[in-house]
């Protein structure tokens, strides 16, 4: 069923009876072309572009839970391509051309935003260092612009500038940026692939990966074995235990990283604000309350929530950006499992395990780049090599020395 | 979350700065570059017990090896450094 506002408006007079689910829950077969590990965006993304751009519909997405439930459903929703890497910046744009088309491929509205991306910096050497990325963006075609401390003023009416704890000195700006419906994402993405055929297996937990010498048979589930000619896996925070499961080990440690929301008010901030001291990022949803969070707690977890210790620490960044923030009463807050890389960077690409694919490592970026992880996974699936915007995150950087460092932490994920 | 410092009994982790796991052994200097990689870079990342090291920054400043779940952020007990390293076999 095509989803349009003619049809919205039928089901309204029909009392809305006519809705049918928006992707089927099939049991799964014997065997697949291509089998997904993990229902979660960059899964069910890759699942569409199997379809949509290589005409592979013989492929199964297999979720432990139900679908959307992991970090695709925890995340903060920010979208933006302001990386400053060649290796970055290029499959970030990418992806956000993607998500500017997003809701019309889908035909789903993912709600996707451009209300723009501000990072504040506070010194003339943080100011000059954002020139720089700025300058590294546009010439790799993205837009960003710099503003100068009046120019965040007249932006953000919210922030002080002058007489914070640390004054603003200016931001870097990209227009382009913004938010999205984080679940509608999944559900987008579930509902457009499952009706191109594609079987999205529910409550199925990968349980071992059968191997015959250097190839993958297939994986056995709680719902029983499934044969595949190729595997990808795509379990951003679970990487690890699969990666043991198929005798690979790999650079990637999980951890947790705490978002929160506050009650709903009248707009204050029209876009993305982070702020440059200490990690900080904020907006407003459409509902009203403000969509925060900040640092990794900074130890491996994969419990889904966090500790005591870092909420108090990202208040207090909050409130050095925003000393109207502590008057607001925070509703939730939740954790989320990330897959950090020893470089901050992800991984999407082949594996020395000839027909397994390895999407992961998507530290706490992956949300942004979902519909880009999925269509340069599915190229590399389909074609069984890396498409150029996804060359340089290649599992084996850690040995050939081609590290894709943002953030300049070296190799201590903690820290990226 | 609480670790039990064996200098000073337990203590706020907001006290302590985390390094990672203790597993990973660094490597002789001549061992080959596969040895080096894999101590840099690779992690087992467990789901569930793991031994890691954290240093009481803002108490006696020792670094110490905690064994914790990473599953249930249980703590189940934590160790000087150098005792860990003498029980492993370590100089």
């Amino acid at each position: 069923m095509r989803y349009s506002a003619f049809g919205l408006l039928q089901e309204a007079l029909r009392g809305n009876r006519g809705w049918a689910p928006a992707w089927r829950d099939p049991a799964p077969k014997d065997r697949y072309d291509v089998i997904i590990v993990g229902g979660g965006g960059h899964g069910l993304a890759t699942a569409h572009y199997l379809a949509k751009n290589h005409g592979l519909t013989d492929v199964a997405v297999l979720e432990k839970g139900p679908i959307g439930l992991g970090n695709v459903g925890r995340n903060t929703t920010i979208v933006r391509a302001n990386y400053g890497l060649p290796g970055n910046e290029p499959f970030y744009a990418h992806s956000l051309k993607l998500w500017e088309g997003l809701s019309r491929d889908l035909n789903f509205n993912v709600m996707f935003s451009q209300r723009g991306v501000l990072n504040l910096c506070h010194t003339p050497a943080q100011y000059d260092q954002f020139a720089r990325r700025g300058n590294a963006m546009r010439l790799m075609g993205e837009d960003a612009e710099l503003l100068d401390a009046d120019g965040v003023k007249a932006l953000v009416p919210g922030i002080e500038t002058e007489d914070g704890r640390f004054p603003v000195a200016g931001g870097l700006l990209q227009r382009r940026a913004g938010t999205a419906r984080h679940d509608a994402v999944a559900w987008g993405y579930a509902r457009a692939a499952s009706a191109a055929g594609v079987d999205i297996v529910q409550h199925c937990e990968v349980t071992g990966i059968v191997r015959e010498g250097n190839r993958v048979k297939g994986v056995e589930t709680t719902r029983g074995f499934i044969g595949c000619d190729r595997l990808g896996l795509a379990v951003a925070g679970n990487t690890s235990r699969l990666g043991d499961m198929a005798g690979l080990r790999l650079p990637i440690e999980s951890h947790v990283l705490q978002a929160f929301v506050s009650e709903g008010l009248k707009p204050v901030l029209p876009g993305v604000v982070t702020y440059g001291i200490g990690h900080f990022y904020i907006s407003q949803s459409d509902k009203g309350g403000l969509v925060f969070g900040g640092d990794l707690d900074g130890y491996n977890s994969y419990a889904q929530r966090g500790n005591l210790p870092l909420v108090e620490h990202v208040m207090a960044a909050g409130t050095a950006l925003l000393p109207w923030l502590p008057r607001l009463r925070v509703l939730r807050s939740w954790g989320g499992v990330m897959d950090m890389s020893m470089d901050g960077s992800p991984i999407i690409g082949t594996t020395p395990i000839d027909n397994l694919y390895l999407n992961a490592g998507w530290c706490y970026g992956g949300f942004k780049a979902t519909p880009a992880s999925g269509w340069c996974f599915a190229h590399t699936i389909a074609t069984g090599s890396p498409h150029p915007l996804n060359a340089a995150f290649r599992l084996d950087r850690t040995m050939t020395g081609h590290l894709i460092d943002e953030e300049q932490a070296g190799p201590q994920p903690n820290l990226h | 979350m609480r670790l039990p410092c064996p200098h000073c009994g337990p203590r706020s982790s907001a006290e302590f700065t985390y390094l990672g796991a203790a597993a990973p052994k660094r490597p002789v200097d001549d061992a080959p570059l596969e040895a080096w990689h894999d101590f840099v870079f690779i992690r087992d990342n467990p789901r569930g017990p793991i031994d890691e090291l954290w240093r009481h920054r803002l108490g006696c400043g020792a670094w110490i090896v905690v064994t914790r779940d990473t599953l249930t952020h249980d703590v189940t007990g934590a160790v000087l450094a150098s005792r860990y390293a003498k029980r492993e076999g370590e100089s």
